[in-house]
């Protein structure tokens, strides 16, 4: 079966209906994911980025039979995730980020005992099963303890330890290390690297780009529920490698003059990121001719500090595309 | 088989544990049946019906028991749904009713807590009589009557996964079946139309077998009674649970988000 297509999305489209106003509530549409299709090979790492919002959380909640599609198709192991929900649920785990999701007056312990009788994990290889996993998310010796004292990085491990004690084929995780400290979430990317080491295909949500770059095999970037961009991460940076990034310090930019700089020739995005007292202007553009002097244009009467280039990373190659999805 | 058991087993000794360590549940669960039970003493007092202490009693605990079932049982969805763990137990594979059928019965079984409280208070302040004329039928009427409301508990349970705040519900319940099933005072000083509504709920017929056995009447009848409205408990329970987790995986009422 190696390399067959374990998870399989066909034209996706998820609405969500709410109302709106107190005293005369009108219904409102909210069209969360639009018509997405993408697959997922088996052993594959396969990570969906994109910004909050962009419809992340909402599709992995249909594939693991959480929500129900208004409509489209997905199949994860060739079931189909609204007719044979059951039959996916006994063969998938999956993983959500944030504090949340673990019962915090029991201990790390009996959470896991929990989830493996509800999995069909019992007796003498439950027992086995939940040393495995402690010692592979590392909270051996910590176990007994209850989880509304353990930290945000020990609940995360124990997030992953509950989501493959059964041993799933096929993994979703969402935003894993989200919260989580950096040497936490070295430790939580190593173990999800350790997963698909033991032959796990892994779907992964986040919207943090080294994670991105440093894990999957492939990614989709999301935004506004489309995907507006899929492949590996050197094809993704290649999308953009053709042009360049230039690099401003300014002091108060406004938001026509980020309109100015948008509407030169050849730029295809401008973000601006705050840095205390000044702001840093990425702006990418496609080609390979000097642009510096054009930008500087658009900033008369703004304080300008230092001014360079470099080349594209995977960062600019998603907000490239998520701006493009503006 | 041997599976099924082992959910319900686990989940029982799991929910009595975290209950256990709620410091609201067990304050609730301690001090609420012995005000109860020491307003139901007074009124009897007071009312020159001082040899039907242990009728008060068995009622005041068995408003106890509804209450713990009532609150538990609703409370145990909309708890797990701001924990974050609906979504963890809808998307496991076991049926959603098998995985929330032993939150519901550890509720009630917490309950009779609030019997065995209100009795053990009654004779030590009240000085209530503790003589059981079928002791043996007491303890069956008792076990029967809340093994029926964990089940009632768990159809109360499955209108929470719809709707996030179906708690306005639970509080609007506790009284009027307090009242409706007589857990304090006939229901013959009710309205006639009302008596219908008394049969359909198990804590009128659980009463009744535990005050039949304990003060001498017709257990076998009221018994019965209970243990059929639980089975009709627990078949309308399998089917709003099926029905009521679709609509919310349609729409997306299983998060906070």
């Amino acid at each position: 079966m190696a390399g067959a297509d374990v998870i399989e999305v066909r034209e996706l489209t998820r609405r969500y209906r709410t109302t709106t106003g107190v005293l005369r509530r009108r219904p409102l549409e909210v069209e969360a994911v639009r018509g997405i299709s993408f697959a997922v090979e088996q052993g594959e790492l396969f990570g969906l980025l994109g910004p909050n919002g962009a419809g992340k959380t909402t599709t992995i909640k249909m594939l693991i039979t959480l929500l129900l599609p208004t409509s489209g198709e997905a199949r994860v192991l060739g079931l189909d995730v609204v007719e044979q929900a059951s039959e996916v649920r006994k063969r998938i785990g999956y993983v959500f980020g944030g504090d949340r999701g673990l019962y915090e007056r029991l201990s790390g312990r009996d959470n896991l005992r929990y989830f493996a009788e509800l999995y069909g994990v019992s007796g003498k290889a439950q027992r086995r099963r939940i040393e495995e996993v402690l010692e592979l998310v590392g909270l051996r010796g910590r176990e007994q303890e209850r989880v509304e004292g353990y930290s945000r990085g020990m609940r995360q491990r124990l997030h992953i330890a509950r989501g493959i004690l059964h041993d799933p084929e096929v993994v979703f995780l969402d935003e894993p290390t989200i919260g989580v400290d950096p040497v936490g979430a070295r430790e939580l990317r190593q173990t999800i690297g350790d997963l698909v080491g033991a032959g796990k295909t892994v779907l992964l949500t986040t919207h943090y780009m080294f994670e991105a770059d440093a894990l999957c095999d492939r990614i989709a970037v999301i935004a506004k529920g489309r995907i507006v961009g899929e492949g590996t991460p050197a094809a993704l940076k290649a999308g953009v490698a053709a042009g360049t990034v230039t690099e401003i310090e300014v002091f108060g930019i406004d938001d026509g003059a980020v309109a100015r700089l948008r509407a030169v020739p050849t730029v295809t995005a401008v973000t601006v990121e705050a840095r205390e007292q000044k702001q840093l202007l990425i702006v990418q553009s496609t080609g390979e001719q000097e642009l510096t002097a054009a930008l500087l244009a658009q900033l008369d009467g703004i304080g300008v500090g230092r001014v360079g280039s470099r080349e594209p990373t995977l960062e600019d190659a998603y907000v490239a595309l998520v701006e493009g999805a503006e | 088989m041997t599976a099924v058991l082992r959910i319900l087993w686990t989940g029982f000794v799991i929910n009595l544990k975290m209950l256990g360590t709620s410091s609201f549940f067990l304050l609730t669960a301690v001090v609420q049946p012995l005000i109860f039970a020491t307003v139901a003493f007074y009124m009897f007092r007071a009312g020159g019906r001082s040899g039907t202490l242990l009728y008060a009693a068995l009622g005041a605990g068995m408003m106890g028991v509804w209450s713990t079932t009532l609150f538990g049982s609703g409370g145990v969805i909309q708890w797990q749904r701001w924990q974050g763990t609906l979504e963890l137990g809808v998307g496991a594979p076991p049926p959603m009713l098998l995985v929330y059928l032993p939150s519901t019965l550890a509720n009630a079984f917490t309950g009779m807590y609030a019997l065995a409280a209100t009795l053990i208070w009654g004779r030590l302040l009240f000085g209530v009589p503790l003589h059981f004329v079928h002791p043996l039928l007491f303890v069956a009427a008792l076990a029967a009557t809340v093994v029926a409301l964990g089940l009632m508990g768990l159809v109360l349970a499955s209108t929470f996964i719809l709707y996030r705040y179906a708690n306005a519900m639970s509080n609007l319940l506790e009284y009027p079946v307090w009242v409706a099933s007589g857990l304090v005072f006939s229901t013959t000083l009710l309205p006639h139309w009302t008596r219908p509504i008394s049969w359909a709920l198990p804590p009128y017929w659980g009463i009744l077998a535990v005050r039949h056995a304990a003060l001498g009447g017709e257990v076998w009848g009221p018994l019965g009674m209970v243990l059929a409205l639980g089975v009709v408990a627990l078949l309308i329970a399998t089917v709003t649970f099926r029905l009521f987790e679709h609509l919310a995986r349609a729409r997306a009422t299983l998060s906070l988000t």
